[in-house]
């Protein structure tokens, strides 16, 4: 079959056009991060010179501890993916493979939790994290982001629960498996496709997440990464330090950027999951 | 079979004690805080004052000192800001999200690179995109403004986060910028389950393309369309990090999400601020309901 020529240019045209605009932010973003001195402020896209300073000065300038920051995101993320994923698979098992009353009815709350604003919890969750003794913790963090990483957890891992078959679990029940073992011998090993999607997605959530970790987290050395990125200044109002933002920003998005390169089917799969089948 | 449902339980009940802490305790305390006076430095000293954080002379709704009427206060402002942000977002998200999704539904060589591509801004978390964009938007050094001023298209650099004019449209542009991707995966994911003979069966009568695409395609993907345009919808009312990070929260741009951790946080007015929040809570509430009706209603007219 022939597709006529102009109709091909046009495509790879548009083709170009969507990758440029994609990726134009980013790599301007990297060059403004080799930058330094006056050459930072010349709107130009190939820096003359390439310098890693405004690397190196944002692991060693002492009232921004960004190594420090880096470090609480992380841990904040990996418990956020943990804990989800060990309620997600314990409650999908639940909701997915036995049938029992009310299961409808707390799908759809589960759904509605997912959807509603985060600031609708923001003052009984401020005075829940300072009566748990949590303000100002980095770590207290894990307990609000549950809000929107447990449900959508949940959901997604149901419906590829409700697709593992029926056979495999009858199997089990018959050779005297607990329900514990059934979950983790037999079903676990399949759910690890979507285990890594939703865990991915939960990851990227926490990583992300700005409104609570603003709120929630004055100490500057508990701060989060988004945080630390938004609140990077200089001497001024006027004098804002664009090289260390931008290496700052680069450093964050580079992992995320890796992660979701190499994992794109997953991730797609777990999106597709949580709102197609939703 | 009594025994099946002790074990369904046994194993929600980790999740469920957890959404209750994190979700349903803390809404029902925000809405019961409310309905009193407290300030966010003495939660011990707050007092029960009915509406008045509603209606009353300070209230959010039937204030007197509103002199230039309610749309011109900055709850109304606020407002107007998130509904403006998410009708306009949403849409453009939508048909631009709906193209790429047709692109990359193509055959043509480089497509997996194309397709990587458009996965970058949707990978880079909000705060880095609003610190980009603000940088490349700068009113003296950004490129954007540079290129803009020697192609001709503005006669002189423009502030674009900071005009009144122009912020909430640049904040639009950003937003459309980094959710566009999710969209078009969405529409994709949809686009690849449609049967294959049809469009044969269509190409064989020497239908026209963009009739197969109106009477064909859409009515098919509607659906997957509306569960995603739906779920941005929900995501786009409660916006707040990248507004308040590329705008500087000024006063021209306040999403309600932002009015209300202005005034429970900065201002330390628990109660006014609650009762925004509660009032945004309904508002999304309401339309997620109005939505799956629509949704639910096109879908049985078919």
């Amino acid at each position: 079959m022939k597709t006529p020529l102009f109709w091909r240019v046009a495509l790879y045209l548009t083709a170009t056009v969507v990758v440029v605009v994609s990726v134009f932010p980013f790599i301007y973003a990297v060059s403004t991060s080799l930058k330094t001195g006056a050459a930072l402020f010349e709107p130009v896209l190939w820096p003359s010179s390439v310098t890693l300073g405004n690397y190196v000065s944002l692991f060693t300038v002492a009232e921004q501890p960004f190594g420090r920051h880096i470090i609480n995101s992380i841990m904040v993320s990996v418990l956020v993916v943990l804990i989800s994923l060990f309620l997600g698979v314990t409650a999908s098992y639940a909701l997915g493979r036995i049938s029992f009353k009310g299961r409808g009815l707390l799908l759809t709350t589960i759904l509605a939790v997912s959807m509603f604003p985060q600031v609708a919890v923001l003052a009984g969750m401020f005075e829940l994290i300072r009566f748990m003794g949590l303000y100002n913790k980095a770590l207290g963090l894990v307990l609000p982001y549950m809000i929107f990483t447990l449900p959508f957890t949940v959901w997604v891992l149901t419906t590829f629960m409700k697709q593992l078959p029926k056979e495999l679990e009858e199997a089990a029940i018959m050779d005297g498996c607990s329900a514990w073992r059934i979950i983790w011998s037999v079903f676990l090993p399949l759910l690890w496709p979507a285990l890594v999607s939703t865990g991915l997605l939960a990851f990227i959530a926490a990583w992300n997440e700005f409104l609570f970790a603003l709120t929630f987290v004055l100490d500057n050395n508990e701060r989060t990464v988004p945080v630390s990125i938004a609140l990077i200044s200089g001497a001024s109002k006027y004098d804002i330090p664009w090289g260390n933002i931008m290496a700052a920003s680069v450093l964050v998005t580079v992992p995320l950027l890796v992660l979701v390169l190499v994992f794109q089917k997953k991730i797609v799969s777990g999106l597709t999951a949580g709102a197609v089948k939703g | 079979m009594q025994n099946r449902n002790r074990t369904a339980w046994i194993f929600l009940a980790p999740m469920t004690v957890v959404l209750v802490l994190v979700a349903a305790w803390p809404l029902g305390r925000t809405i019961w805080f409310s309905f009193t006076d407290a300030n966010i430095n003495d939660l011990g000293a707050m007092q029960f004052v009915g509406l008045a954080n509603y209606f009353g002379e300070f209230g959010l709704f039937a204030n007197p000192y509103y002199t230039d009427g309610f749309w011109a206060s900055d709850w109304g402002i606020s407002i107007l800001n998130t509904l403006k942000f998410a009708v306009v977002s949403v849409s453009l998200e939508t048909l631009l999200g709906l193209g790429v999704a047709l692109l990359l539904n193509q055959e043509f060589k480089g497509r997996n690179w194309v397709r990587a591509a458009v996965l970058v801004p949707w990978a880079i978390p909000t705060i880095v995109s609003a610190k980009m964009w603000g940088w490349m938007l700068n009113d003296q050094f950004g490129i954007l403004n540079q290129y803009m001023l020697d192609w001709g298209l503005i006669a002189e650099k423009i502030a674009w986060t900071a005009q009144p004019e122009y912020a909430l449209w640049t904040v639009v542009a950003v937003d459309v910028w980094k959710t566009t991707p999710f969209m078009a995966l969405l529409i994709l994911a949809a686009l690849q389950t449609l049967p294959k003979d049809c469009y044969e069966a269509a190409r064989v009568d020497g239908v026209h393309p963009l009739r197969v695409f109106w009477k064909v395609t859409l009515p098919l993907i509607r659906p997957a369309l509306m569960v995603a345009v739906i779920f941005r919808l929900l995501d786009a009312l409660r916006v707040f990090d990248l507004i308040y990070v590329l705008t500087s929260n000024n006063n021209s741009t306040i999403s309600m999400s932002g009015f209300v951790r202005r005034e429970m946080v900065d201002n330390g007015y628990m109660g006014y601020g609650s009762a925004a929040s509660t009032a945004l809570f309904l508002i999304i509430g309401l339309c997620t309901i109005a939505a799956i009706k629509l949704g639910r209603m096109k879908l049985a007219e078919d």
